[in-house]
């Protein structure tokens, strides 16, 4: 049997000074490359360990009848003293020179990856251990990338069993720049890369002679120098509401605020309700002589407002000029450790801190196995299922919208979690780079409506029918702008008053400003779904023809149209099909790279969930297309004269000069579906 | 913020979630220093209110000067006490003597399912930490326990950036605010916060309690502390394990692993 000692101990327990910072260090890397011996030979040579536990773990050993096994030190439980692996993060405080220390046990056994994933997200630094004969593992990069997605940034190295390489620092130097490529891959660098032989003892806290040519700090040295994380200062207010409480005549709210300050005075906006209020003070107990007026980052309050404003749990309470964006949709990288896959199309509670709905899956991109031997080459790059320790980029479609930021935004922002069952089953980091802020804009005040003297009912009975709105959406080149000129000269044969608003023709004018990115495209939707409206109110029949890629916006066009007809048009071509046809050769562009978030290729589309016509061009002749859309027209919204022009009204305009008629009419879509001849005399057809 | 401030920043965030999350909860006290200074920290996330009952599960074994520190707390500080005793196991002769293991399952083991059980809490919080133990250090701050309160520590939820497990039918989730203190970090806030703490604790005719449990079963630890600071300059120095005195945990390799297993605090 080996004979452990307590070596002099270099983290000298004595000279602690009275506030130290805690770091937490989670040790990763292949099974069997030594985790578990490092730490306990850490403990003992840092001279952490109580009296005894040495000597205990010698005696298990000698009742198992094996040498002396340094990882006891730390596996705690009989089960991994019996498998002789870690199966569950453990946590191992010691008290180093400059800090205080808790290193995370992470499992390297193919089981337990979401117990690394535990591990992993409670620690401020990474410790990634390499086997010095083995090389790299696809375990470890597996387990780097994770870090990386857990959003850590310290990262160390140490390249373990020095000894099975004869101590060479010509294979040594050969792993560091092999692991720093790795790292850099990932966004990381290395604190540092430490050859050691946690075995014997060298490098982890004492020097030795075998490994003398190594000048670099020891992994003590290396871990002394990590940072705690520290909470975000100088960031806009996230103040997320945990909860309101009415336990007296105080009605307090409570959060953590997780950047920014807060001071008593300050207005703040609440979002997703829109909500504003001012502070009124912050309340402590025990009741504080001297109340404090301001509160930071990290901190666990409670404050009143001026007003009583109904707010609930999971609002996010931010500064009016700089609130958080309102989406109910979202991309993430995500980690995924259910253990029933997640799948396309199915719903499941996500949570954003104490903000919780429920979300539906809508797609899966570029999925990884954390556990595979090797990378597959030529992954798919869309999949139906997500299976337990996989990790993807996946798209959340939301039951209602929430505030959140990009993980970009601060340290803690951005980070999700997904249950299955009660409990997180996944979790990631939100990417929102590819959708817009859906925060209504409206920075217009004191406006007073005026009433027109003519209003929508004069208007059909003079053209015949009423206003409307026809929103072509789909892929570029699915065919929108071939249908919609189509549909235009068909409708204005017929007798029907309609304009085209092409997307193309208005980028030279109405949005010659704007151009693709998320937020450009949200406003340009937005400016031609009001200008719809507004032909739609003058009597017309608007016809949209744009991409519109955003569900939520079309949503908002169609809000915009208020009462009268919206048909929503979707021309649903293939990708594939668009691809082939690509009438401007902006395909071919897009794929080499040449065009910048190009709907299909670079940027979502978000397809109709029910739209009221929907033709595939891939499939139908031009024609036949025309036809089925006008005929559809024609039965939204009759042609007619008199009052039987107005049954399309979805809900009939608010006309009080007109009690009578107005009781006449019908208030529902329904009969808009029924089907309708055209009036001898109405039609010049 | 410094570290004892981040800490009990923490520590509040999780009361408050369990609060919000839990339709029934409950909190599991002892009177010990770590339950001590979780229930002023649930004083401090509610602005000086205990929104829910705290459980004493008497063994019938503290000693005297434990229950008179429990009655006068829970007076001051205007607690909805719930004492759970498992009578009958008293009533058949369940004492130490016939096998601590034996003896901590029925009468604090099984007396806390039993209480759980009854009142139909859905949320128990424990003021256990990581480092007092090796089995405690592999809990999650929010712990799903089934419907017989079992623990298996191969089988636990993750738990990530705050997110932890929430209500489930048929079961109870245990709460740990304080896993991720140390048993200095404690002490540190006691002597902070002045939460008053059994007297215990401080040394009388050169021994002290380092944890209190039992009359039987727990053993005071030579030490001239009399008070915390003096405490906090032995833990300082110190090489024993904090559960030393603590002789249910001694009787074989694994008494202590196994009781948590069935469920124990």
């Amino acid at each position: 049997m080996r004979c452990p000692a307590i070596h002099d101990v270099a983290a000298s327990p004595a000279a602690a000074p009275q506030r130290r910072s805690t770091v937490r260090t989670v040790v990763v890397g292949h099974v069997d490359h030594g985790k578990s011996t490092l730490i306990g030979r850490l403990l003992a040579d840092a001279g952490a360990l109580p009296d005894g536990k040495l000597e205990a773990v010698a005696e298990m050993c000698r009742a198992r009848g094996m040498p002396f096994e340094w990882a006891f030190v730390t596996d705690a439980l009989r089960a991994e003293r019996d498998q002789g692996i870690t199966i569950e993060t453990s946590h191992v405080r010691f008290r180093g020179r400059a800090r205080d220390h808790v290193l995370l046990d992470a499992p390297g056994h193919r089981e337990f990856i979401r117990n690394m994933v535990t591990g992993a997200a409670a620690s401020d630094a990474g410790l990634l251990v390499v086997d010095a004969a083995e090389g790299i593992r696809d375990q470890a990069r597996r387990h780097a990338a994770l870090l990386a997605l857990l959003g850590h940034r310290q990262v160390a190295v140490a390249v373990n069993k020095m000894d099975l390489v004869g101590h060479d620092a010509g294979r040594f130097a050969a792993l560091t720049e092999e692991i720093a490529s790795l790292l850099a891959s990932l966004g990381l660098a290395a604190a540092s890369v430490v050859p050691t032989d946690a075995r014997a003892g060298v490098n982890v806290v004492r020097r030795g002679e075998p490994l003398s040519w190594y000048a670099g700090p020891t992994l003590l040295e290396t871990l002394e120098r990590f940072q705690s994380s520290a909470p975000a200062r100088g960031l806009p207010l996230r103040l997320p509401i945990q909860d309101v409480y009415k336990f007296d005549e105080r009605r307090i709210l409570v959060g953590r605020i997780e950047s920014g300050t807060l001071a008593v005075g300050d207005e703040i906006l609440f979002s997703p309700s829109g909500k504003t209020g001012r502070v009124a003070s912050l309340e402590g107990w025990p009741a504080p002589d001297d109340p404090p007026s301001s509160a930071a980052a990290g901190q666990s309050i409670g404050f009143t407002l001026t007003e009583q404003i109904f707010v609930e749990r999971g609002e996010v309470a931010s500064r009016a000029d700089a609130p958080p964006p309102l989406t109910d949709v979202l991309a993430a990288r995500v980690f995924w450790l259910g253990e029933e896959p997640l799948r396309v199309g199915t719903a499941c509670r996500m949570r954003s801190g104490p903000a919780e709905t429920e979300a539906v899956v809508d797609r899966i991109e570029g999925a990884v196995d954390l556990l595979a031997e090797a990378d597959r080459a030529g992954a798919q790059s869309s999949t139906d299922a997500l299976p337990r320790d996989w990790t993807a980029k996946i798209v959340l479609r939301l039951r209602r919208r929430i505030a959140l930021d990009d993980h970009r935004f601060g340290p803690t922002a951005g980070r999700i979690a997904l249950y299955q069952g009660g409990s997180p089953a996944g979790g990631g980091l939100v990417d929102l780079s590819d959708y817009p802020d859906q925060r209504p804009t409206r920075r217009s005040t004191n406006v007073t409506p005026v009433a027109h003297r003519v209003d929508a009912v004069m208007r059909a009975r003079r053209n015949g029918h009423v206003g409307g709105v026809l929103w072509f959406t789909g892929f570029s080149g699915a065919g929108k702008s071939t249908l919609a000129v189509a549909v235009e000269h068909r409708l204005h044969e017929i007798g029907y008053s309609a304009y085209l608003l092409d997307g193309d023709n208005l980028r030279n004018g109405l949005t010659a400003d704007l151009g693709f990115a998320p937020a450009d495209r949200a406003e340009n939707i937005r400016r031609v779904g009001e200008v719809a409206a507004i032909l739609a109110n003058a009597g017309m029949i608007a016809i949209a023809a744009l991409i519109s890629p955003y569900r939520a916006e079309r949503a908002k066009a169609r809000a915009a149209a208020g009462p009268h007809p919206f048909l929503e048009i979707h021309v649903a071509a293939d990708l594939a099909v668009c691809e082939a046809r690509d009438p401007k050769g902006l395909y071919r562009r897009a794929r080499a790279g040449l065009i910048a978030g190009f709907t299909g290729v670079s940027a979502p589309y978000e397809a109709p969930d029910a739209p009221e016509i929907r033709v595939d061009t891939g499939a139908e002749k031009v024609d036949a297309c025309v036809e089925a859309i006008v005929d559809r027209v024609r039965a939204a919204i009759p042609l007619g004269r008199g009052d039987r022009a107005l049954r399309a009204f979805a809900v009939f305009p608010s006309d009080d000069s007109r009690p009578d008629k107005r009781r006449k009419e019908p208030k529902t879509n329904d009969v808009a579906q029924e089907p309708v001849s055209i009036e001898d005399g109405a039609s010049p057809q | 913020m410094d570290d004892l401030q981040s800490l009990e920043s923490q520590t509040i965030h999780i009361v408050r979630e369990a609060f919000a999350r839990f339709e029934r909860a409950a909190m599991l006290w002892s009177f010990g220093k770590d339950s001590q200074a979780l229930l002023w920290m649930v004083r401090k996330a509610f602005f000086g209110r205990v929104p829910f009952p705290v459980v004493h599960v008497d063994t019938s074994y503290e000693p005297p000067e434990m229950l008179a520190f429990r009655d006068r707390i829970a007076k001051e500080w205007a607690l909805n006490l719930v004492v759970a005793r498992h009578d009958e196991a008293l009533a058949e002769g369940m004492a130490p003597t016939r096998g601590r293991l034996a003896c901590c399952t029925a009468l604090k083991t099984e007396a806390l399912h039993r209480v759980v059980a009854r009142r139909g809490y859905d949320a128990v919080l424990a003021g256990i930490r990581r480092d007092e133990e090796g089995t405690r250090a592999k809990e999650r701050v929010f712990s799903p326990r089934g419907s017989d309160g079992a623990y298996d520590a191969a089988r636990q939820p993750p738990e990530f950036w705050g997110y932890g497990a929430g209500p489930r039918p048929g079961g109870h989730v245990r709460i740990h605010p304080l896993l991720h203190w140390s048993e200095e970090d404690v002490w540190r806030y006691i002597a902070q916060e002045g939460v008053p703490v059994p007297d215990l604790y401080f040394a009388s005719a050169g021994k002290r309690y380092r944890s209190l449990g039992c009359a039987p079963c727990t053993k005071p630890v030579a030490s001239r502390a009399a008070d915390v600071e003096g405490i906090l300059a032995e833990l300082r120095e110190t090489r024993v394990a904090e559960r030393t005195g603590r002789l249910q945990d001694q009787e074989a390799e694994d008494t202590f692993e196994r009781l948590r297993a069935a469920g124990h605090m």
